[in-house]
């Protein structure tokens, strides 16, 4: 590459950036190839897909506009950024979402082309904002490209469809966006040769117009300024970008190679939990039995029914399926089965906001079930963590014969992260408990140490038993409405999960341990709290943070944790499902931020409210 | 595994739990219990090798009255969860108890879905048009306009019919019996195991105390076999106490004629158990105008769900090499010095 012109060459040490457009535009294409540039590049990164829960919303609404934010740095990051400093806009619709979110003095590029009188008043626009007269961008550098025209004159030679050509602009504004922060093209080239390897028409016209949106900047001199990110000084290893989709199935089937048992997933398709079906299923060759059920409760019985015959019975849905499942849920607490339920929860109750994101299952997991129910519950804190927690679903619940809810996030399966790759035979083997030998066999007699009835693998010779929802005498496993029996069972059940408690690690604290002030959260709010506790030290205040990934049994140091500090923040995607139970469990004062927006919560945001609890400790 | 175990000799009685049976005295259920006793004595595998599972209802404390290995599970779903056993077990035998209730109300959707995947299962719905367990009230087949605790004036739906939602929804294996024919039933029951693929097996169960004589019209001893055909693959379908009746086509439907007894008129239809518009011919015939058919309706061969599961493992196997390490440091990977 050659910059003859004067540019000047900036160089930053994180910058947001995100691309918008409708929802047929290829937005979510352009955002990943772009993250993966930006893996190339050696930068940590954090992104964040977020896209309308129709398939294709009609052309040019607000409502259609899809976005794909991404981070990226020099340093470690973990979030995808509160607001962009640079945005791609694909039309008028996506300008109008995003003009309150951009940066004051941000960069805008829009692809003027789509800015007609029909798209600017679909978009709700009075009047062009790109006219030198209009005030609604006076705070932005806007660059106006005419993306549309310049992708349809690259491709003047090409003997292809009208409508085939335009859907290569994104990578148009993908050659532009590289050239913007000196990215190198080569990776996004791989991935076309890849994708249209059979196609060589479509790959052409796409490696075209990707260069002439790179040789357009080069040459036309668009933009009076490039930026540079250097590569981030990340732990040596081999690295990948992986998403929490990926990273859950991938946990998944090395715990099922750890534990040498098959699994057999069986799920329906729900928003967002489809995509780990989708995952599954495409791996048939590691012994994995996808399944696709009729409805959510078949998906979890299925599950359930491979669980009793001996296999790893997984299921995954999100809130409306899991409410479904809770009866299933129920019955395999009583039958003390190794039952996985994933549930990878969405914004809103009912059908609510499908693809936006959200922790608002806690509650129910912990206690959404008729009777004294009890179970394991984990929950990842990012993208990469779904594949150790994944593991560890697959550990506790064969290792205690129990359910257990891995409360994931829809975030999480579609944000995508830079991945050290573990080294696999690294991680610990696990022994499958089952039952072979006959003698002084009892369905209900339990081990000492983790109270875990036996597995018994069903067609085993001499072991021959009935299970089923009604209560059973402990031990026998005869049915029974004894009183006392019932009450007894009902407390070993309770007492079983809590014995997980002495077999998971104790919290660690990040920041600093002599703070006043501790952050408490769960799942993905880890990024955005983590951001924002370096902000509040940066200007030389004191904070420390925990994030809780077991959430039943909570982990046995957690109560001295929270009783070291003077102010404890708890903060959740919902309106204080942990803060209840720290509260409740712990009788410590909380302070609680919570939000439900279906995004994640701003680090400014965050800041605010932590430096807002840091003067109230000031003033007592 | 089943050469070596089928020289032992099984008794009815190898299958019977230790649990005394707890139903209603009267109760047909009794009369099933004691027939897949014995009909998995006569096929010959040990106790091991069989599962039962059960939903919610009268007929889904089988389980515990078996001594081989059961799963009394809860109301409606029997089915996947038997589903789940035998993709994970495709040795097993496995058998679904389920009522009217459990199977076709609440369990519906699940019978449906069952039936076209042809999972190796073999179903007994037990029909006593009646919800007994809860005492009383009234089921998806209970007759329009009959009276019980939820219907007071009588009941307004139309009932379902089994053996067309059987047909319809792709069932490989359709047989249809009542518990007072105890031989009849074991050889239905040793049939629907033979069968490779899910067997529905319809069983009339009269329930003593909530809907007592709801099949006496064609299950009383006196005057079933006018009221019975016996269908039988190859085997004309006459019927009558004298064997004096049988059935000739008709216009879409079945004729009933008579004829003298040891004389079968050469129209009588041959029944042909793979033949879609006989099955459907022989499930239309409405009692008390026509005899209820007894016996083997449907029979053909398919591709066993869990078959091809595995087909579809062995061949990702074949393509792929299942390497998880390489899975893993697949894509585009870049080195941290």
């Amino acid at each position: 590459m050659t910059v003859e012109k004067q540019v000047e060459l900036n160089e930053v040490d994180t910058i947001t950036v995100k691309f918008a457009g409708d929802s047929g535009d290829g937005i979510q294409l352009t955002g990943d190839q772009f993250g993966n540039t930006t893996a190339f590049a050696g930068n940590d990164f954090a992104t964040f897909p977020d896209f309308p829960s129709e398939i294709r919303a009609p052309l040019g609404t607000t409502y259609g506009v899809s976005s794909y934010q991404i981070q990226f740095a020099a340093k470690d990051i973990y979030t995808p950024g509160d607001t962009p400093e640079v945005l791609v806009c694909f039309n008028p619709a996506a300008l109008k979402v995003n003009l309150d979110v951009v940066n004051k003095g941000g960069l805008i590029i829009v692809n003027e082309d789509e800015f007609t009188d029909k798209n600017l008043k679909k978009a709700g626009f009075d009047g062009n904002p790109l006219d030198p007269t209009s005030e609604t961008l006076k705070d932005f550098r806007v660059h106006k490209i005419p993306i549309t025209t310049l992708t349809l004159q690259a491709l003047d030679e090409m003997d292809m469809g009208h409508g085939d050509k335009l859907r290569c602009k994104n990578f148009l504004a993908l050659g532009v966006v590289s050239w913007l922060f000196s990215r190198p093209l080569e990776p996004i080239e791989k991935f076309l040769n890849k994708k249209f390897g059979k196609k060589p028409q479509v790959l052409e016209a796409n490696l075209k117009v990707l260069h002439a949106g790179f040789n357009i900047c080069d040459t036309m001199e668009i933009f009076p300024i490039m930026y540079k990110v250097p590569p981030a000084k990340l732990e040596p290893g081999t690295y990948r970008n992986i998403n929490g989709s990926l990273a859950t199935s991938y946990g998944l089937l090395v715990a099922s190679q750890k534990i040498d048992i098959p699994i057999v997933f069986s799920g329906y398709p729900i928003t967002p939990a489809s995509e780990i079906l989708h995952t599954l299923a495409a791996l048939k060759q590691f012994d994995v039995a996808a399944i696709q059920t009729e409805d959510e409760i078949a998906a979890v019985t299925m599950a359930l029914g491979a669980a009793y015959a001996g296999k790893l019975g997984i299921t995954g849905s999100s809130g409306p399926g899991i409410a479904l499942k809770v009866e299933a849920i129920n019955l395999a607490v009583m039958t003390e089965l190794p039952l996985i339920i994933f549930d990878f929860m969405r914004s809103g109750i009912s059908t609510g906001m499908p693809t936006k994101t959200e922790q608002g299952d806690l509650l129910m997991s912990l206690y959404g079930r008729p009777s004294d129910s009890y179970l394991i519950v984990l929950a990842p804190s990012s993208a990469s963590d779904c594949f150790w927690i994944s593991i560890e679903a697959v550990r506790l619940a064969t290792k205690y014969m129990t359910p257990v809810i891995v409360l994931s996030e829809g975030f999480l399966i579609n944000s995508s992260e830079p991945w050290k790759i573990p080294d696999i035979d690294n991680i610990p083997e696990m022994k499958a408990p089952f039952r072979i030998n006959p003698e002084g066999y009892l369905p209900y007699k339990r081990n000492k140490e983790t109270l875990a009835r036996d597995w018994v693998k069903i067609g085993t010779p001499g072991l021959e038993h009935t299970i089923g929802g009604l209560e059973k005498t402990n031990e026998t496993g005869n049915i029974t409405q004894d009183p006392e029996n019932h009450d007894l069972m009902t407390r070993l059940r309770y007492e079983k999960t809590q014995k997980v408690g002495n077999d998971i690690p104790d919290i660690e604290i990040i920041g600093d341990k002599d703070a006043d002030l501790l952050l408490v959260g769960w799942g993905s709010t880890l990024g955005s709290m983590r951001a924002a506790m370096e902000v509040v030290q940066a200007s030389g205040k004191k904070v420390a943070m925990i994030n809780i990934r077991y959430l039943n049994p909570l982990p046995k140091n957690l109560g001295d944790i929270l009783r070291s500090f003077k102010k404890v923040v708890v903060v959740e995607l919902n309106l204080g499902h942990l803060n209840m139970i720290i509260r409740s469990k712990f009788m410590i004062d909380t302070a609680f931020l919570g939000r439900v927006t279906g995004q994640p919560i701003p680090v400014t945001e965050m800041i605010e409210f932590i430096n807002k609890e840091l003067d109230s400790l000031k003033e007592h | 595994m089943s050469t070596e175990t089928n020289q032992i000799k099984y008794k009815a009685t190898d299958f019977k739990s230790a649990a005394e049976p707890r139903w209603c005295p009267g109760c047909e259920d009794y009369a099933i219990l004691k027939a897949v006793q014995t009909a998995m004595a006569k096929i010959g595998r040990p106790t091991h090798e069989h599962a039962v599972v059960s939903g919610i209802g009268c007929s889904s404390r089988f389980p515990y009255y078996m001594s081989t290995y059961g799963f009394h599970t809860i109301h409606g779903r029997a089915l996947p969860i038997a589903t789940g056993l035998k993709l994970s077990n495709p040795e097993l035998a496995v058998w679904v108890v389920t009522g009217d209730g459990d199977g076709m109300s609440i369990g519906g959707n699940h019978l449906i879905h069952a039936l076209r995947r042809n999972s190796d299962l073999n179903i007994l719905l037990f029909n006593n048009r009646i919800y007994g367990l809860t005492k009383g009230q009234y089921s998806p087949t209970s007759v329009k306009g009959m009276v019980n605790k939820t219907a007071p004036y009588g009941t307004i739906e139309t009932p379902v019919d089994p053996l067309g939602l059987a047909i319809e929804s792709g069932a490989t294996f359709i047989a249809q019996i009542s518990a007072t024919y105890v031989k009849e039933l074991v050889d239905v029951l040793i049939e629907a195991y033979n069968h490779k693929g899910t067997s529905f097996v319809h069983i009339y169960q009269n329930c003593y105390i909530y809907n007592n004589g709801a099949f006496d019209g064609f299950t009383n001893r006196e005057i079933r076999d006018d009221n019975n055909v016996k269908v039988e693959h190859g085997k004309p379908l006459i019927f009558g106490k004298e064997l004096n009746k049988g059935l000739v086509m008709g216009y879409g439907k079945f004729d009933i004629v008579e004829f003298e007894p040891n004389k079968i008129p050469d129209n009588i239809v041959i029944y042909d158990e793979t033949d879609p518009v006989l099955i459907k011919m022989i499930k239309d015939l409405e009692f008390p105008d026509s005899p209820v058919p007894m016996g083997i309706i449907k029979r053909v061969e398919a591709p066993i769900f869990e078959d091809v599961v595995r087909e579809q493992i062995t061949m990702a196997k074949d393509k792929f090499k299942p390497d998880l390490k390489k899975l893993i440091e697949a894509g585009d990977t870049w080195e941290v010095k």
